[in-house]
């Protein structure tokens, strides 16, 4: 076998085994071991097994839900699946200040734990902005899209 | 961003590197002429992302940052897809040349990559309101950072150049996967990163400048992968002229 043509199969070789990496990934179910955060439905459905672990919840701020106690530093709102008014919803009480961007109607994941008494207790709230990029509009720039930025089931629905 | 800037980027990118190596001539003058228009363009990029274009709606002047953070990351990916052809084409008809671009683009990537990374860990913390959270976006990025810094470190860990090339290549290869799964991460798994922008999403303005930034960014990607080629090839040629270690030295006078 002359070089060329180990080097060939060196070629083929590394290619199959690159494509069946590419494949296992893209269409094994190494997604149900990759969860970065569950939505409000996913916790709720696993029952008493949300209870206690730490987790993180990524949803949206339910508008009209959020509310600050500057005196008592203390934050509390609902997460829910989407902007639909049936979404299932859950209640967040957060330790921190959120960053600047937060705000009703945005994008969030925290990360915590979920206890009995229905409510997720955070200490790590993150924001997440969509991917639309826009001028300050008239319309006081509410994202109409915020689902963009969530997971692939939001946005092909 | 139509579909296709990507791809003529990359097409832009390939056809300047050919010409670097197949016409002598050009091979002094093409570089500097590259990294000159990336100076003047990158000059004017600080005024069009500081000035000309709005801030954004929710991230105001935070937001500018887009406008570098995402050429930075295309340009990685552009100099991987080089790599992983490159590789491809040492492994179908053995080549110095292939195997120094290879070597380069690899190295040039993840240094724009990690540029990149450390820009968007930047633009993180005031928007997420972290630094770094271990979401797919970013440990499928850091892995294909990783992978290419062990393509790297392989290289310089084998001696003999020709099965440096080679497995190397091979090497080069299968990193080549953490490409797609990379881009494809925010839309296969939940992630804290948002999905890509298209034109739809990104206002005019906007993403007229972030082209202008990307258009920029190749124009120094170009400079910083022949150069590192021609590091690479002499390195070879030095390699190459080394007396064989086994050959009886002359005696000293």
């Amino acid at each position: 076998m002359t070089g060329e043509t180990r080097n060939r199969l060196i070629a083929i070789g590394a290619i199959l085994v690159a494509g069946a990496a590419l494949a296992w990934v893209a269409f094994g179910n190494i997604g149900e071991n990759l969860v970065y955060y569950w939505k409000p439905s996913e916790m709720v459905a696993q029952g008493d097994k949300a209870y206690g672990a730490t987790v993180r919840l990524g949803g949206v701020v339910v508008p009209g839900s959020l509310k600050w106690s500057a005196e008592h530093t203390s934050l509390t709102f609902e997460v829910a699946d989407n902007h639909l008014p049936t979404a299932q919803k859950v209640k967040v009480s957060s330790e921190v200040t959120p960053p600047q961007m937060f705000r009703e109607g945005i994008g969030v994941v925290v990360e915590g734990t979920y206890a009995s008494d229905q409510v997720f207790k955070t200490n790590r709230l993150m924001v997440n902005h969509s991917n639309e990029y826009r001028a300050p509009g008239a319309d006081g720039g509410m994202p109409n899209d915020w689902k963009g930025s969530l997971s692939q089931a939001d946005t092909t629905k | 961003m139509p579909a296709s800037i990507p791809l003529l980027l990359l097409l832009a990118l390939a056809v300047m590197v050919v010409v670097h190596v197949v016409v002598p001539k050009t091979r002094p003058i093409l570089w500097k002429v590259s990294a000159a228009l990336g100076l003047v363009m990158l000059g004017l990029l600080m005024y069009l992302g500081m000035f000309y274009a709005p801030p954004e709606a929710f991230m105001s002047n935070v937001g500018r940052i887009l406008y570098v953070h995402v050429p930075y990351i295309w340009m990685a990916f552009i100099a991987f897809l080089m790599n992983v052809g490159c590789a491809f084409a040492y492994l179908m008809k053995k080549s110095w040349v292939t195997d120094a671009l290879a070597e380069s683009s690899a190295e040039v990537g993840v240094l724009f990559g990690a540029v990149g990374v450390a820009m968007g860990s930047i633009w993180a913390r005031p928007t997420w309101g972290v630094w770094w959270d271990w979401d797919p976006r970013l440990i499928s990025t850091t892995v294909m950072l990783l992978s290419y810094v062990g393509y790297l470190a392989l290289r310089s860990f084998t001696e003999d150049p020709e099965r440096r090339a080679t497995w190397s290549a091979a090497v080069g290869i299968l990193s080549g996967v953490s490409l797609p799964i990379t881009y494809y991460s925010v839309r296969w798994w939940n992630s804290l990163h948002q999905v890509q922008s298209s034109t739809a999403s990104v206002d005019k303005t906007m993403g007229s400048v972030l082209l202008w930034g990307l258009v920029t960014l190749l124009c120094f990607l170009f400079p910083f992968i022949v150069k590192r080629y021609e590091i690479a090839r002499a390195r070879q040629t030095a390699a190459m002229e080394l007396p064989p270690l086994e050959a009886p030295r002359p005696e000293a006078a």
